[in-house]
């Protein structure tokens, strides 16, 4: 039997959970404000507003606790990128995702305790957490205190190119949250990454 | 612009420098009133005034009533830069001091000059006029609520004209409702209420501050004459826009007013905002770029093809 391994410490599944409802609310919200129409029936604007800025900047503490968090508790470790041979590990890790999970191979790169994420996970997750998410607090905020953006930014409306860079960052987290839940499914059973978020036990 | 920068450097000199020097570099087609007003401006372009006293033979100093102030540089921006105060005023102030009669002297309309005159058909005053005696400008207060109160032929600038900037009309004609509406000195020329406070009147607005600059009062407060360049018919409160959407969405309502005027040739031949409003102003909802939107839609569309591929080999395995 695998052992069985505690990787989801309980203020990791907290942050998580709440990461995961605000992204959600976030993504939703932002989606009508994007759309807004008159024609169709979407989250009534002023509505949508609110409930966008409220999630972000409850999103933006949480961040906070999860950055501090990392550092804290050593969660960092998992973040820390080697270089070396990452290229190859990142296209051998693909190749099972695309090819090698058919044919009833084993993992790659299997979970242990110093090993929570394979290199592709690895990789998007530090993507994700460290540039887009930060990128979409930083330009998110600036659009809540719009006076603080650079009027033109070569000839440009500043707050335009930052509206323009919110939303494709906010398009790229909404791609990556997509992958991330489709790729928790392939655990067997189906729900044993779910569950292991839930119980913080990965077995 | 330039011939207003001319003006400015002429009226600089004019005023600075010995008369020979504006004779000999006055080679710029003057306002056709400037020398005329050149006397009325000595004493109504600043806050004090000087005479001689013909009774004391003393030059006396007097602060000039800041009602009949006015910036001469203003003036010669306006659309009426051309005119000599005579033309407007009565000749006999040319005289000083001037007749006391004279205060009770009958203003023009606007209509009194553009009404009927093929020359500003294209304005459509009389339509104009008809909206603002619709409005509550005009129903809620008495014949002394006139052109004048919102626009002072002394200094009016016509902002939809094309050369200026959509940040800049923005800002010229909100100043326009400001004046009353912001200020309680003014306010109470035509009303006994207590003037409210905007921000709280607005509370309703996310970020204040922000729409008050982006987007002119009247986008809100008129009826809409997409016919009309700027509508005249103020609405009762009760029927000011509310609705988010009627701003923030692509059929947005302000494409029919205050982006109209750089907008109208755009509009025909692409049928979406961005070439207008990318440079001048965002509006959440209503600034949508066809082409990230496409390759937004191809990237959504290539990852649930991609998923839904690998879906279907993990359950043929």
């Amino acid at each position: 039997m695998a052992e069985r391994l505690y990787l989801y410490p309980i203020w990791l599944r907290i942050w998580h959970g709440i990461n995961g409802i605000l992204i959600v609310i976030l993504i939703i919200t932002g989606l009508s404000l994007q759309y807004s129409s008159n024609e169709y029936i979407r989250i009534r604007f002023d509505l949508a507003v609110s409930l966008h800025n409220i999630s972000g900047i409850l999103l933006s503490f949480n961040y906070v606790f999860f950055v501090i968090g990392n550092f804290v508790t050593g969660n960092i470790r998992f973040y820390i990128l080697e270089w070396k041979g990452l290229a190859d590990r990142i296209f051998k890790q693909s190749l099972y995702y695309i090819s090698g999970m058919f044919k009833g191979e084993s993992t790659p790169f299997p979970v242990n305790k110093d090993r929570k994420f394979n290199p592709l996970q690895k990789v998007s997750y530090i993507i994700s957490m460290y540039v887009f998410v930060p990128l979409v607090i930083i330009s998110g905020l600036a659009l809540l205190f719009p006076e603080f953006i650079i009027h033109r930014v070569l000839g440009f409306s500043g707050i335009q190119l930052t509206a323009l860079l919110h939303s494709a960052t906010g398009f790229l987290i909404s791609v990556f949250l997509i992958i991330h839940i489709y790729i928790c499914t392939t655990g067997k059973p189906v729900s044993k990454n779910f569950k292991s978020m839930w119980t913080g036990w990965h077995e | 612009m330039i011939r207003y920068f001319l003006i400015y450097f002429l009226l600089a000199m004019a005023i600075n420098a010995p008369c020979s020097v504006v004779a000999d570099s006055a080679e710029v087609e003057l306002p056709s009133g400037f020398e005329d007003n050149k006397r009325c401006f000595q004493c109504h372009g600043q806050k004090f005034y000087s005479f001689e006293n013909e009774n004391s033979g003393r030059t006396e100093r007097k602060a000039m009533n800041p009602n009949f102030v006015y910036n001469s540089q203003d003036f010669y921006k306006g659309v009426h830069r051309n005119f000599a105060c005579t033309d407007c005023h009565s000749p006999d102030y040319t005289t000083f001091p001037h007749p006391s009669e004279l205060r009770l002297e009958a203003m023009y309309t606007c209509l009194d000059c553009h009404g009927g005159d093929p020359t500003y058909a294209k304005f459509r005053f009389e339509v104009l006029d008809e909206e603002f005696h619709k409005s509550v400008h005009s129903t809620r207060h008495s014949e002394d609520f006139n052109c004048w109160m919102c626009h002072d032929p002394h200094s009016y600038k016509r902002m939809t004209s094309g050369e200026f900037k959509i940040s800049e009309i923005v800002s010229y004609h909100n100043a326009t409702c400001m004046e009353c509406h912001a200020n309680s000195y003014n306010f109470q020329r035509i009303s006994d209420d207590i003037k409210p406070e905007l921000k709280e009147i607005h509370d309703f607005l996310p970020n204040f501050e922000l729409h008050f600059s982006a987007v002119r009062c009247i986008e809100c407060h008129t009826s809409k004459l997409d016919t009309m360049w700027v509508n005249h018919n103020i609405l009762p409160k009760e029927q000011a826009v509310r609705n988010c959407v009627e701003c923030h969405s692509t059929n947005t309502i302000l494409m029919a007013s205050l982006y109209k005027y750089q907008n109208l040739e755009a509009r025909k031949e692409r049928g979406f905002l961005n070439s207008v409003i990318l440079n001048e102003a965002y509006v959440i909802g209503a600034n949508r770029n066809e082409y990230l939107n496409i390759i937004s839609f191809i990237i959504f569309g290539l990852t649930f093809v991609g998923i839904l591929v690998h879906i279907i080999l993990r359950l043929m395995k």
